[in-house]
C-alpha cells in the first residue's frame, strides 16, 4: 500500500496525487465503518429485527387463512347475518379434513376463540368428529346435530373476518376498537373496553413518578453538586448502592416497610400522626412509592452532571446585583439546569411506562400498567398477536414522547 | 477434516457423562409444593439411577410454546395447570401419554387421565381465615361478602377465574349450578355486579404465597387461597382455618413437551410419581390430594382430614370447569381488566 502512494508522490502528478488522497480517504472511511460494524450488526440483531418481528406479529393472521381456504372462499358473498348455506359447511369439513396435523386445528381453534368465545371447543369437537361424508346438505345437518352452535352467525363471522393473511384487528383491539360484521370500525362494547383506560393509567402513574422523582431528586442533586468532590463522591455511592440492588429485593423490602404492621405505619402511629394504619400496599400509593425509589437515580445522575457544570458565580453575581436569593435561584440557576431536568424526566418517564414487576407485586387489580397485560397475553392467554399489538402501542407512545421532547427541548438527549 | 475431529472430541466429552448417569429436567411451580415433590419423587427417583434437575417456573406456557416451535426443547417433564393440558395438547405442544406405561387407569381419578397428561395431585381454592384474629367463623360464601358480620379486607386472586364462581355462590347460586349460570350473559353480568359490591374491600393477590401471608399479618380477615398454602403455614405453627364448601378443586398434570430430549426416562419418572407409595409420601408433605386412589389407604386420618379429596371436604366442592375457562377465559379476563378500571 505504501509503495503505491510513494510512487504517486515521486511522479509528481497532480491527478495521481488526488486519486491517492481520495483512495486513502475512502480507506479511512471504510475502516471507520468497519469499526462501527459490530455495533451496527449488534443493534440490527438485538433491536431492529425483534422490533420488526413484533410489528409483523401484530398484524399477521395466518391461522384461519392457512387452515380454512375453501371455507373463506365460500363465505365471500355471505350476508354475515344468517347462517351460511350448506356449501360453506361442506367446505369447512373438507378444510378440516385436509389439516396435516392436529396442532393446526389447535392453532385455528385458539385464533377463532379469541375472536368468538366458545369457538375453541366448537372447532376441536368438530375436528375430532371427522371424517364426515355426504352431500353438503347432509354434512350441514350432521354438523348442526353435532353442535347446534354452528347455526350461530358469530362463529362464521369470525372465520370470514380472518380469512386474509393480515389483519388490523389486534391493533384495533389494543385501542378498544373492532370491526363489526360488515367490516366497519366501531368501538368495543363497554364491558370489553379496557386498554384505553389502562394506557391512560400507565401515563398517569408514570407522570406521578416523574414529578415525585424530580421533587426529591432536584434538591439532592443540587446539594451534591455544591459539595466538595470527596464528600460528593461518597454520597454518590449512597445514591448508587440501591441502583445496583435487584428490583425484586427492593420491592420485597418495601412490602416489609409499608405493610399495616410495618415500620412506616408503626412509626406514624407511634408519633401520634395517625390512629389506624394507612393502606400503603397493594394500591396506587405503594406502586408510586416503590417506583420513585427505584427510578430516583435515573433523575439524580443527569441532574448532577448538568449542575456540576453550572458556575456558582452566576448566582452570586445575580445576588450582588440586587436579586433576592430565592429569585436568583429560580431565575438564574434553575434555567441553566433545564437540560438535566428534561433528560432526567424523559428517562424516568420512559422507563416508568414499561414497568411490570413493581405494579404486579405492589399494586391492586386497577394499578396494573400496560406491560402487565402484555405479559398476560404472552404467557397466560398465549395470544401473541394481541401481546405484540399492545407492545406496538407502547413503542409508539414512547416514540411520540421522544419526538415531542426533541421538539420542545430543542437539544440532543444528553445523559451523564 | 480437522473440524470433524474437534467436533467428535467435543461430542465424546459431552456424551461420556450422559452415559454415566442419565439426567432429566423436571419443571414445577416452586414453593412448598416443590419441596414435597422433591421428597416424594425426585430424591427416590435419583436413588433409582436418574438424576433429576428441578427447575421452577410460573406456568408460562409461552416458554413451552417457544421451545417446541424452535425445536430446542430442554425440559423433559413439566407440571402444568388443568386448562393448559387440553389446550397444549390440541396445539401439539405435548407428547401423547401411553398409559400402559403409567399404571392401570382404573386406579386413577377419572380426571387424572388425559390424552397428553397425567394428574399430579388435586388442589383446591378455598376460603380461609386466621383463627387468632377473626373471632366469628364464616359459615357461607355470603359471609365472605358480609363486611359487617366479619369486618376487614378480603384477599382475592387478581383475575376473573375463581372470583366469578365465588361471587355467584355468595349471590345464592348452588355450587353445582355455578358454571351453568356463568355461561349465560346474565350470569356473567350478575357475577361482576356481585364483585362490584365487594370491590372497596378487596386486597388482590398475585402469587400463591401472598394470601397466607396476608392472613398471618392480619392484613385481610378472609381470603381465597390454595389449600396447600394454609397447610404449609399451619405446619409452621399458625392457626389458619379453611371453609371447604364451595371450594373449587382442580388437578395439576405432568406433561412431556413435544420433542423432549429424554422421552423414555420422562415416562418412567411420571410412572414412578404416579405409584400409590410415592403419592402417599407426597400427600404427607403437603395437603394436596393423591390422584392414585390406592394411595388413600396408606394415609392416616389426620392427613386425610386436610386433603381436598377427603369425602367430608369434597362434599360441597366443585371441580373447576376447564372447558368453560378454555372457551370463555380470554373474554372474561379482558372483561375483568375493564371492570377493574371502572
Amino acid at each position: 500500500m505504501s509503495i503505491t502512494s510513494q510512487g504517486a508522490l515521486r511522479g509528481n502528478d497532480a491527478a495521481t496525487l488526488r486519486q491517492a488522497l481520495s483512495r486513502a480517504d475512502a480507506r479511512r472511511k471504510w475502516r471507520a465503518f468497519a469499526l462501527t460494524l459490530p455495533l451496527l450488526v449488534f443493534l440490527l440483531l438485538t433491536l431492529l429485527v425483534p422490533i420488526a418481528a413484533l410489528l409483523q406479529r401484530a398484524i399477521e393472521n395466518p391461522e384461519v387463512a392457512a387452515a380454512l381456504p375453501r371455507t373463506g372462499k365460500s363465505l365471500k358473498d355471505w350476508n354475515a347475518q344468517t347462517p351460511p348455506g350448506p356449501a360453506s359447511y361442506a367446505a369447512l369439513v373438507e378444510d378440516l379434513g385436509h389439516l396435516s396435523d392436529s396442532s393446526d386445528a389447535g392453532a385455528l381453534a385458539r385464533r377463532l376463540n379469541s375472536e368468538a368465545p366458545g369457538a375453541r371447543s366448537l372447532v376441536m369437537s368438530t375436528y375430532r368428529a371427522l371424517p364426515l361424508t355426504g352431500s353438503p346438505e347432509e354434512i350441514q345437518a350432521r354438523l348442526l346435530q353435532l353442535d347446534p352452535r354452528w347455526a350461530e352467525p358469530l362463529f362464521w363471522q369470525a372465520i370470514a373476518k380472518n380469512s386474509s393473511r393480515w389483519t388490523p384487528d389486534y391493533l384495533l383491539a389494543s385501542v378498544d376498537l373492532r370491526r363489526d360484521s360488515k367490516g366497519e370500525v366501531e368501538r368495543m362494547p363497554p364491558d370489553q373496553r379496557a386498554f384505553g383506560a389502562i394506557l391512560l393509567r400507565t401515563f398517569q402513574i408514570s407522570f406521578l413518578v416523574t414529578v415525585f422523582c424530580l421533587a426529591l431528586g432536584y434538591p439532592l442533586a443540587w446539594w451534591l453538586a455544591s459539595l466538595p468532590a470527596r464528600k460528593a463522591n461518597l454520597l454518590m455511592i449512597l445514591v448508587l448502592v440501591p441502583f445496583w440492588t435487584s428490583i425484586l429485593v427492593r420491592v420485597a423490602a418495601w412490602i416489609v416497610l409499608l405493610q399495616s404492621e410495618g415500620l412506616v405505619n408503626r412509626g406514624l402511629m407511634g408519633i401520634g400522626l395517625i390512629d389506624s394504619p394507612l393502606a400503603l400496599l397493594f394500591n396506587r400509593a405503594g406502586v408510586v412509592i416503590a417506583m420513585v425509589h427505584i427510578l430516583l437515580p435515573f433523575m439524580i445522575l443527569p441532574l448532577y452532571s448538568v449542575m456540576k457544570n453550572v458556575p456558582a458565580t452566576y448566582v452570586r453575581a445575580a445576588v450582588s446585583l440586587g436579586s433576592a436569593p430565592l429569585s436568583a435561584f429560580f431565575r438564574v440557576y434553575v434555567p441553566q439546569t433545564y437540560p438535566g431536568i428534561s433528560a432526567g424526566a424523559l428517562l424516568v418517564f420512559i422507563l416508568s411506562i414499561g414497568y411490570y414487576v413493581t405494579p404486579a407485586l405492589l399494586g391492586g387489580a386497577d394499578d396494573q400498567m400496560l406491560s402487565y397485560y402484555i405479559a398476560r397475553y404472552t404467557n397466560v392467554e398465549v395470544n401473541w398477536g394481541m401481546a405484540c399489538a399492545l407492545g406496538a402501542v407502547l413503542l409508539t407512545a414512547t416514540m411520540v414522547l421522544y419526538s415531542v421532547y426533541r421538539r420542545i427541548g430543542k437539544a440532543e438527549l444528553s445523559i451523564g | 477434516m480437522k473440524k470433524n475431529i474437534i467436533a467428535l472430541a467435543m461430542a465424546s466429552c459431552l456424551a461420556v457423562p450422559a452415559f454415566a448417569q442419565q439426567q432429566i429436567t423436571v419443571v414445577n411451580f416452586g414453593g412448598a409444593n416443590a419441596n414435597a415433590q422433591k421428597k416424594a419423587y425426585y430424591e427416590p427417583f435419583e436413588k433409582a439411577g436418574t438424576k433429576v434437575v428441578a427447575v421452577e417456573y410460573n406456568g408460562e406456557q409461552a416458554k413451552i410454546k417457544a421451545m417446541v416451535e424452535t425445536k430446542k426443547v430442554t425440559w423433559d417433564v413439566v407440571e402444568v395447570e388443568a386448562p393448559d393440558v387440553q389446550r397444549g395438547c390440541d396445539e401439539g405442544l405435548f407428547e401423547k401419554i401411553d398409559f400402559s406405561k403409567i399404571g392401570p387407569k382404573a386406579d386413577f381419578l377419572p380426571a387424572a387421565v388425559k390424552e397428553c397428561g397425567v394428574g399430579v395431585f388435586v388442589w383446591s381454592t378455598v376460603m380461609a381465615w386466621n383463627a387468632e384474629k377473626v373471632k366469628t367463623a364464616p359459615t357461607s360464601w355470603a359471609d365472605f361478602w358480609d363486611v359487617k358480620k366479619i369486618p376487614g379486607k378480603r384477599g382475592m386472586r387478581k383475575g376473573a377465574r375463581y372470583n366469578l364462581e365465588f361471587a355467584l355462590m355468595a349471590d345464592g347460586v348452588k355450587p353445582a349450578d355455578v358454571y351453568k349460570v356463568l355461561a349465560t350473559k346474565d350470569g356473567a353480568d350478575r357475577a361482576f355486579r356481585k364483585l362490584t359490591e365487594l370491590k372497596p374491600s378487596i386486597q388482590w393477590w398475585e402469587a400463591g404465597a401472598q394470601p397466607a401471608q396476608f392472613l398471618v399479618a392480619g392484613d385481610v380477615a378472609l381470603s381465597t387461597v390454595y389449600n396447600g398454602r394454609i397447610d404449609a403455614a399451619n405446619r409452621e405453627g399458625r392457626n389458619l382455618k379453611i371453609y371447604w364448601p364451595g371450594g373449587i378443586y382442580d388437578l395439576d398434570y405432568w406433561v412431556i413437551p413435544k420433542g423432549a430430549p429424554n422421552k423414555d426416562a420422562s415416562m418412567k419418572f411420571i410412572a414412578f410419581a404416579s405409584q400409590p407409595a410415592t403419592q402417599a409420601v407426597y400427600a404427607q408433605n403437603i395437603a394436596y390430594g393423591p390422584v392414585n386412589n390406592q394411595a388413600l389407604s396408606k394415609l392416616d386420618k389426620k392427613v386425610l382430614d386436610d386433603l381436598p379429596t377427603s369425602p367430608a371436604n369434597a362434599k360441597e366442592a366443585i371441580q373447576m370447569n376447564v372447558g368453560f375457562w378454555a372457551d370463555q377465559g380470554e373474554a372474561l379476563e379482558k372483561r375483568f381488566a375493564a371492570w377493574a378500571t371502572q
